[in-house]
């Protein structure tokens, strides 16, 4: 219990950074969808044609999931950045809060729109002859009778809108927006429950205080209450206050962004380096759970100045390299290209590798006599496989077939949390796993020797974009992390996050790997 | 003085009014009546604009009422509805006011004729201005329709079943006190009813409507004593038999 309560006092320290992004992320796109979807329903209103095409759109964009519509938003707005750029010399970041703004902002539309027509088509025959009776023009006629009488019809659209919303912002994190969600997807990563469920609750509360505040607005509108209104606007302006007031305080200077992927060792990883600039009086943000692709464009545009990549991933992702001349050969040369053709810094590698491997339950590797993969192509057709949500659409997955001509009976994906269990459960005979995970070793699992050398190296690198390169300051706190890290380190640092007891969080096995790369001699899993 | 000239309006095949020739004399009252369907309340439209016409014309005072906009003829003429018309989301006061507003007067002079209409409506001002239509009783709401639309001071008011809907004794105290605002302000009126006993109690003359077309046009006294068809008889029976059946009950025993 005590462990749950240290997390939930761990949580409430992010609160406020997570809120006030949420707090600003849901209002800015609802000024917006309600900005766009009000003019956009007076016009179709009336006419059948518009109407069904406002709606139709509006209806797709409902039925794309929210997560795909938010991470669609990325590579168009990144495409438009580098066209603006080209073009007018302005680029803008495509990370972050554009695209999570721009996706909630049509997700808004569809009862905004839907509601407001329905409310203007409600309005009673007789108020609008009138309206023409007593010699309003089209204009008067809308603003003084029509709206007015919609008002109920069309708050209630947009209290919708504002519960799916507040709802869904929770999916900015993976785009690289603070948010909510951030509890949610670091909890689910590192199994921190307390942490999925503060975010659920959090973002419900918001939600629903929002939603009854909206209510009220509502019947005041129904029975003209004025005072209803009132108590409602200062409510939702008090909630509004309240949710900015610690993101006010905290921007007076931009700070240091460390990007993170999704996945234990990447949120160890960026703790570590928060914490050595942080003691170099850095003030520092971490975005996590980025994806590999974006993470990388990131760095290059400057929307992060931090993170650790692997070499295998940038000498195959981003340098379409397919030769295999051997890890310092590959360090060398990616050293090189980045800084040559994006001018990022690589600092150096941290000292071990997270390499894509290849595992079996060592008592099931040595009944079907399989020690390499090369062993295994011979009998997969009868095998199952499971992999992570990238492996089998990636280039090391391709190199590997190609070697070996290896094809499963079935291939799974599972989230990395569960590609243990699934291997150890017996529900898939082989996965595939990463060289740096603890598990490996907790689990019994045997790793297939790659005698074709199929896969790359994955030296751990520490990448920094284009601007921090120059801060000598900032290079020279992270200098002391070069080869400070050995595989069987990083291994048990990962297995303490990700073991079934006594978790630890992110933030105390990297204070623990700070205090053994300052020197103090203290062991992680001493602390 | 208001012409109405060939005046026809159909609606694909079917003609709601038939080529109407009629001229209503400034300060008159003239009743429209007829069956329902029969086109008088669009006859009633066409005068304001409300609908155009598809032949004919409207002249008010000689000047054809296509050469003035239709919004700013709208503002000239009171127009007061069957079902009422009062905005629900506005006071009796914003109601009774909200032509003025469209014209652009200060608030204080509305203000000031807002309170002047509501007591020439009979509606103490202290008491109606600031309630919603919703807490009125059907009589009261009318004459919060009949003080908005004469606000603006219009010289012609038209008037659409304006009493239909309320209960018998409201309808006749409405009634008779709408006709002395009338006499009182010099108004010119043409109001539309089914009611043949309020058309014959209300008009200085009847035009009796049929099919889109006028079958008679009369003061009263000439309807009942030489109808011009048996049309016209039948209409007039209806009032006379409640006439005649009322006066038994006076005399006859008890």
């Amino acid at each position: 219990m005590s462990a749950d309560a240290g997390a939930v006092s761990a949580a409430f320290s992010h609160l406020g950074d997570y809120l006030g992004w949420h707090v600003l992320l849901s209002l800015s796109a609802m000024l917006i969808g309600v900005t766009v979807s009000l003019p956009l329903a007076v016009i179709c209103t009336g006419s059948r044609l518009l109407r069904g095409a406002a709606l139709g759109f509006a209806g797709i964009i409902q039925t794309i999931p929210s997560l795909a519509l938010l991470a669609l938003f990325y590579p168009l707005l990144l495409g438009l950045s580098a066209f603006t750029r080209a073009t007018f010399g302005i680029g803008f970041r495509a990370l972050g809060f554009l695209p999570a703004l721009a996706a909630l902002a049509l997700y808004s539309m569809l009862p905004v729109l839907r509601n407001t027509i329905a409310g203007l088509e409600g309005v009673d025959p007789a108020a609008k002859r009138a309206a023409q009776g007593v010699g309003m023009t089209r204009r008067q006629m809308l603003l003084l009778v029509e709206l007015p009488l919609a008002a109920p019809v069309i708050l209630a659209g947009i209290r919708i809108a504002a519960v799916w919303v507040i709802g869904t912002a929770t999916l900015s994190t993976p785009v690289g927006q603070t948010s909510l969600g951030n509890y949610i997807f670091a909890g689910l990563q590192t199994e921190n429950w307390v942490f999925v469920l503060f975010g659920c609750v959090a973002a419900a509360i918001l939600a629903l205080v929002v939603d009854r505040f909206l209510a009220l607005a509502e019947a005041g509108l129904v029975r003209r209450s004025r005072p209803r209104i009132a108590v409602a606007a200062l409510g939702l302006a008090v909630v509004f206050a309240a949710g900015l007031l610690p993101l006010a305080a905290g921007v007076e200077r931009r700070p240091v962004v460390i990007g993170t992927k999704n996945f234990e060792e990447q949120y160890i990883l960026g703790a570590l380096i928060e914490d050595r600039l942080r003691a170099a009086g850095y003030s520092a943000v971490r975005r996590d759970g980025l994806g590999s692709t974006v993470i990388f464009d990131a760095l290059a545009a400057g929307e992060i100045d931090v993170y650790v990549d692997y070499s295998g991933t940038v000498w195959a992702d981003d340098m379409k390299r397919r030769d295999r001349p051997g890890r310092e050969t590959v360090l060398a040369q990616m050293t090189e290209w980045l800084r040559r053709t994006h001018g990022i810094r690589c600092i150096g590698p941290l000292g071990f590798e997270n390499a894509y491997a290849f595992a079996m339950r060592s008592d099931r590797a040595a009944a079907l006599h399989i020690h390499s993969l090369a062993d295994l192509a011979a009998q997969a057709p009868r095998l199952r496989i499971g992999g992570d949500y990238e492996i089998f659409t990636r280039p090391e997955w391709r190199a590997v077939e190609r070697a070996y001509g290896v094809r499963f009976e079935t291939e799974r994906q599972y989230q990395s949390n569960f590609l243990y269990r699934a291997v150890a459960s017996g529900d898939v005979d082989v996965i595939s796993a990463y060289s740096s995970d603890g598990r490996i070793a907790q689990y019994g699992l045997k790793v297939l020797a790659d005698p074709r050398g199929a896969l790359p190296p994955y030296d751990a690198v520490l990448l920094v974009s284009p601007a921090r390169a120059r801060d000598a300051n900032f290079i020279a706190a992270l200098k002391p992390l070069v080869r400070a890290i050995d595989l069987a380190r990083m291994q048990r640092a990962n297995l303490m996050a990700d073991r079934e007891t006594s978790k630890r969080s992110p933030e105390e096995i990297a204070a623990g790997l700070d205090a053994y790369i300052a020197g103090r001699g203290l062991q992680p899993e001493q602390k | 003085m208001i012409e109405l000239c060939d005046l026809a309006k159909t609606y694909g095949p079917v003609a709601a009014v038939d080529g109407i020739n009629l001229q209503i004399g400034t300060g008159e009252f003239l009743v429209l009546a007829g069956q329902s369907g029969s086109g008088k309340t669009t006859t009633l439209s066409l005068i304001n604009r409300l609908v155009e016409p598809s032949r004919g014309a409207v002249l008010i005072d000689g000047v054809d009422t296509r050469e003035t906009d239709a919004v700013v003829l709208r503002r000239q003429i009171g127009f007061v509805f069957q079902d009422i018309g009062l905005f629900p989301h506005m006071t009796v006061a914003e109601n009774v006011g909200i032509t003025l507003k469209l014209a652009g007067r200060t608030r204080a002079g509305i203000a000031v004729r807002v309170e002047e209409m509501l007591t020439l409506v009979r509606l103490a001002p202290e008491r109606y201005r600031d309630v919603f239509p919703a807490a009125l009783s059907g009589g009261q709401r009318q004459r919060v329709g009949v003080a908005r639309a004469l606000a603006a001071s219009p010289r012609v008011m038209l008037m659409d079943e304006p009493f239909g809907a309320l209960d018998p004794p409201t309808r006749d105290e409405l009634a008779a006190d709408y006709r002395r605002i009338h006499e009182r302000l010099g108004l010119t009126t043409v109001l539309v009813t089914h009611d043949m006993t309020e058309a014959m109690l209300l008009g200085d003359r009847i035009a009796l409507m049929r099919e889109g077309r006028l079958v008679q046009v009369g003061s009263p006294r000439e309807l009942i004593t030489s109808p011009a068809d048996d049309f016209v008889r039948a209409m007039m029976e209806s009032p006379k038999r409640r006439a005649r059946a009322l006066a038994e009950l006076q005399a006859g025993p008890a």
